[in-house]
C-alpha cells in the first residue's frame, strides 16, 4: 500500500545496534529503517532504551555494536548533523537567557537558521521574547525548545517524550504546531513516547522496542490491517485448535471466553467475533507477549533483513 | 486567509483508520452539502494543527477522494472540491428516508432497542455492500463504529 509512495529514501537505517551499558544491554540487535517524510512513534516500556537508540541516532551516544546511518550518511557526520535535531527529555536550555537570546544562540550556531520559523513557533504560542527561560511554564519551555529545533531546519527531527510534562490542552496546541511544521517542510519525525492518545494519529508510522530489539515497525495502517481481534467461546482450556495455523500474538482466557489477536495467515473461519484490534490492543498485545514474533513489514526492514523476523509479505 | 470550512473529527478508538474517517466525513459533508464544488479542503497542515492529524493522513485521504472524482488538487493552491454527493435520494423528502422512519416505527412497535435496530441496519447494510465496500476500502471492514463516525459529522 505505501510501496509506492515512501519506498524513496530512508531517513534512518539501523543495522544491528547494540548497547551495553555497565548493567546490562539495553538495545540488542536493533535493525530497522524509517522511510522520509515519515511521523515515526517510538514506543515501549521503560528501560526498553527507547532513549538510548534516540541518542545513537543523534549521536550522542556510539552503539557498542551495529552501526546507523541518517539519509545514507553515518551518524555523526557533519552532514547527518547539520540535518539532524534532538530534543532531548529534559529540554536543556538556558535557564538565564531570555527567549530572543536563545533563539540568537540557535541562529550564530546552526548555518541553515530560520529565524523566520522559530519566531513563527514562539509567536504562535504567545511566549514573550523578552522573558527570561526560567520563568516559562512547562508548556512554554517546550515551545521554545522546539522553535530551536525547527529553527535548525532539520530534515530529521528526533524528540524524546516531548510533550511528557504537558497538561492535555497544551499538549494539544504544541503538536498541532509540531505537525503544522513538519507537513510544511516534509520533516521526518522520530519520537518516543508513553502516550497513546500521541500515537494513534500523530505518528503514521511505528518502531515498538521491548527486550532491547525491535518488536513491530512499520505503517501504522499496515500493522492495525495484518491483525485480526478474535473473541468466542473457550474450547477445553484455551484457543481453539483451528487458530492455531495463524500466528498467534496473544491470547487470553477469562470464564468461558477467549480473547486472541492474531496475524492471520489465511481466511479465518469459525463461529467466531472478529474485528481491527486498536493501537492500544495491538501495542499491549506485543508488549506483554515477549515470545511473539515480531513483526518488521518490508518498508520498514533494512537491506538483508527480512529472513527470519517474522516479516510478512503486504 | 481562506475560512477552513471543515473540520474533521477523528475518533481515535473506532478502529477505523484515521485516513478513512477523513474520507469518510469529507465525503458526508459532500452529501450534506456542507461542501459544494469549488469549496478548498483544509491544508494538510491546517488539519494538522486543528485536529492533530499527522499531515500523511490527511494527504492519503486527499489521494483516495482524487482517485473517486471527488476533489482535485491545484498545484500552490490546494485541494478542492469537483463535485458533489448530493442527491434527492439521499434527503429528507425522499420516498426511501419515508419507508425507513415507516420501519423504525414497525421495529420499535415490535419492542426492539435501539442496539437491535443498529445491529439489523448494519447487518443489512453489510450484506448488501459487502462487495463495493471491500472495493472502496481496501483490505479493512467498516464496522458499525466506522458508520457511526460518519453520522457525527452532521450534528
Amino acid at each position: 500500500m505505501s510501496e509506492g509512495m515512501y519506498a524513496g529514501q530512508a531517513a534512518i537505517e539501523a543495522y544491528g545496534l547494540g548497547m551495553r551499558y555497565r548493567r546490562g544491554w539495553a538495545l540488542r540487535d536493533c535493525s530497522f529503517r524509517l522511510p522520509a517524510g515519515r511521523i515515526c512513534g517510538l514506543m515501549g516500556p521503560n528501560g526498553a532504551g527507547k532513549t538510548t537508540l534516540l541518542s545513537i541516532a543523534a549521536h550522542v551516544l556510539r552503539p557498542t555494536n551495529g552501526s546507523i546511518s541518517l539519509f545514507g550518511e553515518a551518524a555523526g557526520s557533519v552532514e547527518s548533523g547539520r540535518r539532524t535535531a534532538f530534543l532531548a527529555q529534559e529540554k536543556p536550555l538556558f535557564r538565564r537567557f531570555t527567549v530572543a537570546e536563545t533563539l540568537r544562540l540557535g541562529r550564530e550556531l546552526n548555518p541553515g537558521w530560520d529565524q523566520r520559523a522559530a519566531e513563527g513557533i514562539i509567536r504562535a504560542g504567545n511566549v514573550p521574547f523578552d522573558a527570561k527561560i526560567s520563568t516559562l511554564s512547562g508548556g512554554q519551555r517546550t515551545r521554545v525548545a522546539i522553535a530551536l529545533a525547527f529553527g535548525k531546519s532539520p530534515d530529521l527531527l528526533l524528540l524524546d517524550e516531548p510533550m511528557s510534562d504537558l497538561d492535555p490542552v497544551v499538549r494539544h496546541e504544541v503538536m498541532g504546531t509540531l505537525l503544522a511544521e513538519a507537513a510544511e517542510r516534509g520533516t521526518t519525525v522520530l519520537m518516543s513516547t508513553h502516550v497513546l492518545a500521541e500515537l494513534e494519529n500523530v505518528c503514521d508510522y511505528l518502531v515498538v522496542v521491548s527486550g532491547g530489539g525491535v518488536r513491530l515497525a512499520g505503517d501504522v495502517d499496515e500493522l492495525m490491517s495484518v491483525h485480526t481481534l478474535v473473541t468466542g467461546a473457550k474450547e477445553g482450556d484455551g484457543v481453539p485448535s483451528a487458530l492455531g495455523r495463524h500466528t498467534l500474538v496473544e491470547s487470553r482466557t477469562s470464564g468461558r471466553q477467549f480473547t486472541a489477536l492474531i496475524r492471520p495467515e489465511g481466511p479465518v473461519t469459525g463461529p467466531w467475533d472478529m474485528g481491527t484490534p486498536t493501537m492500544e490492543e495491538l501495542l499491549l498485545a506485543y508488549l506483554r507477549s515477549p515470545d511473539a514474533p515480531p513483526l518488521i513489514t518490508p518498508t520498514a526492514q533494512v537491506h538483508g533483513q527480512g529472513l527470519g523476523t517474522g516479516a510478512v509479505a503486504a | 486567509m481562506m475560512v477552513v470550512i471543515l473540520e474533521y473529527r477523528i475518533d481515535r478508538r473506532s478502529g477505523v483508520p484515521a485516513f478513512q474517517q477523513i474520507v469518510q466525513q469529507t465525503k458526508q459533508a459532500l452529501r450534506l452539502g456542507v461542501l459544494v464544488p469549488g469549496d478548498r479542503l483544509p491544508t494538510a497542515k491546517e488539519v494538522a494543527e486543528t485536529s492533530t492529524v499527522n499531515p500523511n493522513t490527511t494527504l492519503k485521504a486527499y489521494r483516495e477522494l482524487e482517485r473517486e472524482g471527488l476533489v482535485e488538487p491545484r498545484p500552490g493552491r490546494g485541494t478542492f472540491v469537483r463535485r458533489t454527493l448530493g442527491r434527492p435520494e439521499t434527503g429528507t423528502e425522499s420516498p426511501l428516508y419515508a419507508e425507513l422512519v415507516a420501519w423504525m416505527s414497525r421495529a420499535a412497535g415490535a419492542g426492539l432497542e435501539r442496539e437491535d435496530v443498529a445491529a439489523l441496519v448494519t447487518s443489512a447494510m453489510e450484506k448488501q455492500y459487502a462487495a463495493g465496500n471491500a472495493a472502496a476500502t481496501g483490505s479493512t471492514t467498516t464496522g458499525p463504529t466506522g458508520a457511526t463516525t460518519t453520522w457525527r459529522t452532521g450534528e
